[in-house]
């Protein structure tokens, strides 16, 4: 069906194999929409594939709702081309767009049942009254809702609620599913349980899903790849791991997960190793970025949980060589967790790090205490040189 | 079992007030009304009797008792009159609740889909007209609708019409004198329940591949009935009950059980009769609030 053809890379040819992609399922192309003169969404370009997960993470009035409502129909764009399997379907109303979004506030009926909720869409895709009773019972056991068809919305918990809403959503088999905020409403324990179900649910289908949150932990957990949106724009699309590991921005790095970030400048480059000057750090060292950074003024990031502490530093002549930082320092804060505890330390040149430490012993002896001197060292590979 | 228990001592206290305004104001003169229905009329001071006193002592009272009777009521089923005017009354009250609720209801709806500060303005323009006194509103209809008023000069002057064309005294401009008086009752309940609707319960069968109208009719309309429940109680209620509104704009050859009852207290002088057509509608109009108490209680135990 579709030409999958990725030609054999000749890894001396070319650093980039080249692969003739298949139309993505979804293209958004240079999309914006204008709320007055704010821009909720400026000139947005992405591709989802056909089968994906994909998550659209950023802080609230990002414009990742905005996105949503314009794939499913109910805003149009004032700019731009939104392409559902090579087709404009800009002009396409809502209704008959083969896309179902799954609303946060659930939306069902509250004057039908769980049944009649699920099988609402059915009668106009179609189906015969068999049919429409077929595929009801599918989704019934699909989200295990079984004994509670006859039920209507107020006579259901918030987490059976939230699975007849995924239910109807999906009852027209829809080729990509619109999730926004799916599990907002959903206490910390269920939210994760319906994490897991979600994903066992989209392997299943192999339908598109897009889902919009404002949750990382949400995002990172479900998504093949996560679009992180700030003021209207795409800030990157990359895995999980891509986006916390390698972020492509300081407003990235910050808004995904902890970091410490260290203002400072370069001072030295030599076969992709930079010497830094940080900001009431000191020296550091630090692997040159993929794409070599031309600005002399940078920040260096670095994870808490990438930096180890040690009441003696690392061998000296690994830090005279550049093999590690290290930077000393006194304990100044002591934060308990459970699996693992944050130390904030100052450092004698002036910043504060912050380390997590994993509690891998249950009787630790050994801790570090309130004022104790330590080195926090880590190596120059765990850290990300961004333009500041 | 909780719920009672949410009404503390001095919240029960709360309801006395209601309880002592309903028994003065309407079990009290429902005893008179209802007692008087049962007595004969008399050509004296007040104009039936048996009059209740103890002047004679306690037989005397127990003579008016056994004096009583139903023959009133009786007269009622017998005479065509009295059947003619309750029915008319039921007939005026349906017509107008469902040509209320056809105009009434895109006007609720369009208020309701009005962006936030334009529906208090929208509400003003419903109750301002209550601000005239409802006579002079009827009277400025008359004007309107008489032979030489403004509507006719107006069909003249386009040449819609070539003679004047007689409103006044019809049926059609009693209908349209109810339906502009009433239309507030039945408007704001309509509005206060489309106006609460979420939004997107629409977006969400717009989602699922329902059109516009359909989603109109599968959603909207049945969200509203209680709006619509409430808004046609107010109206048909006092619609049976309407007197001035059928006197000043209908004929004369048809009468309502409002128009039936002015003639017998004030024209016949015959209070009883009066009496027991009074009790009569009021037992007409428990009819449909049971209806609608028993549709409501039915809705809350469905949930």
């Amino acid at each position: 069906m579709t030409n999958l053809t990725a030609t054999v890379a000749d890894p001396a040819a070319s650093d980039a194999p080249v692969i003739a992609y298949p139309t993505p399922l979804l293209r958004i192309d240079g999309v914006t929409k204008k709320f007055g003169a704010h821009s909720a969404v400026d000139d947005l370009s992405l591709d989802i594939k056909a089968g994906e997960f994909f998550a659209l993470l950023g802080p609230s009035g990002c414009g990742k709702t905005t996105l949503l409502r314009m794939l499913a129909g109910f805003e149009a764009p004032d700019t731009g081309k939104i392409e559902l399997n090579g087709e404009d379907i800009a002009a396409v109303l809502p209704h008959q767009r083969p896309v179902n979004m799954m609303f946060q506030n659930y939306a069902l009926f509250p004057h039908l049942n769980v049944r009649d909720n699920i099988g609402f869409g059915l009668k106009s895709a179609g189906l015969t009254r068999l049919g429409i009773d077929t595929r009801v019972a599918e989704m019934v056991a699909l989200v295990k809702l079984q004994g509670l068809e006859k039920r209507r919305p107020d006579q259901l918990s918030g987490g059976q609620k939230q699975r007849v809403a995924l239910a109807r959503a999906l009852a027209r088999h829809p080729q990509l599913l619109l999730l926004d905020e799916p599990l907002a409403a959903l206490d910390k324990k269920l939210r994760e349980e319906t994490q897991v179900e979600l994903m066992a649910l989209q392997r299943q289908l192999g339908t598109t899903f897009v889902i919009v949150t404002h949750d990382q932990e949400e995002a990172m957990t479900m998504a093949d790849r996560i679009g992180v949106m700030n003021d209207g724009r795409l800030q990157q699309v990359a895995t999980p791991r891509q986006l916390y590991e390698a972020p492509a921005s300081r407003w990235v790095a910050e808004f995904v997960g902890d970091i410490n970030i260290i203002e400072g400048g370069i001072t030295h480059r030599d076969s992709h190793r930079l010497t830094i000057a940080g900001r009431d750090v000191g020296t550091l060292f630090a692997i040159e970025p993929r794409q070599p950074v031309g600005d002399a003024v940078i920040c260096v990031a670095i994870r808490p949980e990438k930096i180890r502490l040690s009441r003696r530093g690392p061998a000296t002549d690994l830090v005279n060589s550049g093999a590690m930082n290290s930077l000393e320092g006194v304990i100044s804060d002591v934060g308990y967790l459970g699996g693992r505890s944050l130390y904030k330390v100052k450092l004698d040149r002036g910043a504060t790090l912050r380390v997590a430490l994993a509690n891998t012993a249950r009787l630790d002896v050994d801790a570090y205490s309130m004022g104790e001197r330590v080195a926090a060292w880590f190596a120059p590979d765990d850290c990300v040189v961004l333009v500041q | 079992m909780s719920a009672r228990r949410i009404f503390t001592a001095p919240a029960r206290l709360a309801a006395i007030p209601p309880y002592v305004w309903m028994v003065l104001f309407f079990l009290v003169p429902f005893g008179f009304v209802l007692k008087i229905s049962l007595s004969q009329t008399a050509i004296a001071q007040p104009p039936y009797m048996p009059v209740f006193g103890l002047s004679e002592g306690i037989d005397g009272l127990k003579a008016s008792f056994a004096a009583l009777s139903l023959d009133n009521f009786r007269l009622l089923v017998s005479d065509n009159l009295y059947l003619a005017s309750y029915l008319r009354s039921v007939l005026v009250a349906v017509v107008s609740t469902l040509i209320l609720l056809a105009v009434g209801y895109p006007i609720a709806y369009g208020m309701a889909r009005l962006p936030r500060r334009w529906q208090g303005i929208a509400m003003m323009l419903v109750i301002v007209p209550f601000w005239t006194s409802f006579l002079i509103r009827i009277y400025a209809w008359i004007n309107i609708l008489q032979h030489d008023g403004l509507l006719n000069k107006v069909l003249l002057a386009l040449h819609v019409v070539s003679t004047p064309v007689v409103w006044l005294s019809t049926d059609s401009a009693m209908y349209l004198g109810i339906v502009y008086s009433y239309l507030p009752f039945m408007i704001l309940p309509l509005y206060a329940t489309l106006a609460k609707q979420d939004p997107s319960l629409i977006e969400a069968a717009a989602d699922l591949g329902v059109s516009r109208i359909d989603a109109f009719w599968l959603v909207t309309v049945p969200l509203s009935l209680r709006g619509v429940g409430a808004g046609a109680l107010l109206c048909f209620i006092p619609i049976m009950g309407e007197f001035v509104i059928p006197d000043l704009l209908a004929g004369s050859n048809a009468l309502m059980i409002g128009q039936t009852l002015w003639l017998e207290f004030f024209t016949n002088k015959d209070w009883p009769v009066a009496s027991a057509t009074a009790i009569v509608l009021l037992g007409l109009l428990l009819i449909p609030l049971l209806v609608y108490d028993r549709l409501q209680r039915r809705q809350l135990e469905a949930r």
